[in-house]
């Protein structure tokens, strides 16, 4: 790795002044996604925390054209962004130019309600980067669960009790169904790794096609966690394999960061205050899909050998 | 289908002519003229044609545009949003359910101002599903902020479509626009409609100048949230500016007819002179209407009839005008507004309630998902329609053709 590559650019193009939560991931791995992509850019952002926290009229935290309509449409949003300058530069309107279009959006906006519209994106193939902001669960309407949220954890929709474990249901992986579309770069970043995050950013937008980067944000707020300990907690979801970070570049696995040993995935568990009612069966269990999951990421990952 | 001459994508040609069309490839014929941008639907009937005649445009090279298929009504919006909001001249069509489904982005459109234009081919809402007309979709969105015109005609379909664009992306305006023509019996009816020339076109519609395109050199943020000190400030901006777009509105009509020779009006006023009995409808059953009224002036009956043409901004000034000195005016719905009755027969007795004097306004229901109206069914509403206003009515609903 070249020295350059690993110095963070200090211009800044989101705003000091926001309201993002102390510790929160997403607004880190925000800020450093837009060193990544510069200033050439267009941003179109779905309804949740990033938009609530940079936006509130008549002040802005975007130093870079941003756009939020709805909570489900920013991959359709992006669409007809790209597809505008894309028949204007042809027309002559507008000068050539090369500006990278991305959709923002957290996990609800990407893996429930905005779906449908990102897949449609996906195949109409767009020239657009999607990142998405994983902090597990609806943060900014107050923890609600989403298909991103782990099996295991209480949110304030499938809480804890005397019945239930919290959330019933797997996570969903979004990093394969935007594979499943074809598109020609896919990866997972974690701003605890912020050269990597930032490193995956600038090749998915210089990609040409539809890009997906699936990013965990860890949530002081909802994952009940002190603020102190976000990149400690990131790190930890990679080191126990519960969040490995890899690139699935033209269905093509690679697993970025494979350590010889997974920590135990307690480790990251018995951190945060969505686990605490998890007892050492649960625990297990859960330790048992992770095995199994990042088996199965191996063994993409060793279907197509560097 | 109509003559070679029209067809051959370079514009030029024996143009200003009548051709046989469509409503829908009126529609499209005025879109390819306007020289749109982007283009984004999904298929629903009976709006289907428009963007099927779009499609072969471009496929063609007739039209030099983005035709994006998307995967429903929403990202058919939604997609206009992103691609007007970096300056692109969007066009949309949908109908019924599909105007339904993109309903929260209906609302985007007009309070980021951005000057969508968007055919709707007016079809009754589900459950039971019906493909068929009435307008029950275009009350559905009254209330949106867009500008929104009734056709009765294919001319007309082609004629407003090409005007909403001149108005929606006027600089003073920057609101979407919703141009209504009836499912069916106008979107899919054969008329003789006049072409202009290209020339005459682009002298009528400038280029579109959007002034707060996203653009990386002049960062902009576009859709903040409102909170509660300051969101109300928005909506009442909102309100002036929307109002205020009437001015060029009939400025537009003007324009157009100055150089198309044909002048539209807001509301349209047919045989009303002396007329003591007005009948008002909207959309393609005008013209059957008018039929009827022709027959009972030719008896010597003093009726007349009222079209609304504008129905956002709603035309006051004009309306009020033209029912002045009638004693009965007969409002047809074709839609129930549950619990309520004709959602537009409420708004016209609303409007002339500050009227002195002003004309008994009675309503009648009828043309529900397809069913047809004729000549007779109007005879039906003004003869029922006067002895309502004369002596009351009992029932809890009066409807026309309705078993």
């Amino acid at each position: 790795m070249k020295f350059g590559e690993t110095v963070i650019p200090a211009e800044e193009f989101l705003a000091e002044g926001h309201s993002f939560c102390i510790g929160c991931g997403e607004a880190l791995a925000l800020r450093l996604a837009c060193k990544a992509l510069g200033k050439d850019v267009i941003i179109a952002n779905a309804t949740g925390c990033i938009e609530i926290c940079t936006s509130p009229l008549p002040l802005t935290s975007w130093r870079v054209p941003w756009i939020h309509t709805l909570f489900e449409n920013t991959a359709a949003v992006i669409s007809g962004i790209e597809a505008g300058l894309k028949i204007l530069t042809k027309k002559s309107k507008m000068p050539e130019r090369n500006i990278k279009c991305v959709a923002i959006a957290g996990d609800g906006g990407t893996s429930d309600i905005g779906i449908q519209a990102l897949s449609g994106a996906f195949e109409r193939n767009h020239n657009f980067l999607y990142i998405c902001f994983d902090n597990e669960a609806y943060m900014n309407t107050g923890i609600q669960r989403s298909s991103a949220t782990p099996y295991g954890a209480s949110t304030t929709t499938a809480p804890a009790g005397k019945f239930s474990i919290g959330q019933v249901t797997r996570k969903k992986n979004m990093a394969a169904i935007a594979a499943a579309h074809n598109i020609p770069y896919v990866a997972t970043a974690c701003p605890s790794y912020r050269f990597d995050l930032m490193k995956k950013v600038r090749k998915a937008a210089a990609v040409k096609g539809p890009a997906y980067v699936h990013i965990l944000a860890p949530c002081p707020t909802g994952w009940r966690y002190g603020t102190d300990l976000t990149i400690k907690i990131g790190q930890l979801a990679v080191q126990t394999g519960i969040f490995p970070l890899y690139e699935i570049e033209n269905g093509r696995y690679i697993l970025n960061a494979d350590p010889p040993r997974l920590k135990p995935v307690a480790e990251y568990l018995k951190l945060q205050g969505r686990y605490r009612h998890l007892r050492d069966e649960d625990i297990e269990k859960i330790q048992k899909m992770v095995n199994e999951d990042y088996a199965k990421l191996k063994e993409m990952a060793a279907a197509f050998p560097l | 289908m109509p003559c070679e001459s029209y067809n051959d994508g370079s514009g030029g040609g024996a143009m200003n002519q009548r051709v046989a069309l469509e409503g829908s490839h009126a529609v499209a014929e005025a879109v390819r003229m306007a020289d749109v941008d982007v283009i984004s639907a999904y298929p629903i009937t009976p709006q289907t044609h428009i963007p099927e005649r779009l499609a072969e445009m471009v496929a063609n090279g007739e039209l030099n545009a983005a035709y994006i298929p998307v995967e429903s009504e929403h990202s058919a919006l939604s997609t206009c949003l992103g691609a007007a909001a970096v300056g692109a001249r969007t066009f949309t069509a949908t109908a019924g359910q599909g105007l339904e489904l993109m309903h929260e982005v209906v609302y985007i459109a007009s309070s980021m101002r951005y000057p969508v234009v968007m055919a709707v081919c007016n079809r009754a809402l589900s459950a039971p599903l019906n493909v068929w007309g009435d307008h029950s979709d275009a009350m559905a969105v009254r209330d949106t902020g867009w500008i929104q015109v009734f056709c009765q005609n294919g001319q007309e379909a082609f004629d407003l479509t090409l005007w909403a664009f001149r108005v929606g992306e006027d600089p003073k305006v920057l609101f979407p626009v919703m141009v209504h023509l009836d499912g069916f019996t106008l979107s899919h009816v054969t008329e003789p409609v006049i072409l202009p020339e290209q020339s005459d076109v682009d002298r009528f519609l400038p280029k579109f100048q959007y002034p707060f395109a996203l653009d990386p050199d002049r960062p902009m943020t576009h859709g903040a949230f409102g909170p509660p000190d300051i969101y109300s400030e928005t909506k009442l901006a909102q309100e002036v500016a929307f109002r205020k777009s009437k001015e060029v509105i009939l400025r537009g009509w003007q324009e157009f007819g100055d150089i198309f020779h044909r002048y539209y009006r807001p509301v349209e006023e047919y045989k009303t002179e002396n007329a003591e009995t007005l009948l008002l409808t909207m959309g393609a059953f005008t013209e059957t209407a008018k039929v009827v009224i022709d027959e009972r002036k030719d008896k010597g009956e003093a009726v007349g009839l009222i079209s609304l043409r504008l129905w956002r901004p709603f035309p006051f000034e004009e309306f009020r005008q033209s029912v002045r000195g009638a004693k009965v005016l007969i409002v047809l719905d074709r839609c129930i507004s549950f619990g309520r009755g004709g959602p537009v027969f409420a708004e016209i007795r609303s409007a002339l309630y500050d009227e002195e004097p002003r004309p008994k306004v009675v309503g009648l229901i009828g043309g529900l998902g397809g069913r047809d109206l004729s000549e007779e069914d109007f005879d039906y509403i003004i003869t029922r329609g006067r002895e309502i206003a004369e002596k009351g009515s009992d029932r809890m609903l009066e409807t026309v053709n309705i078993r």
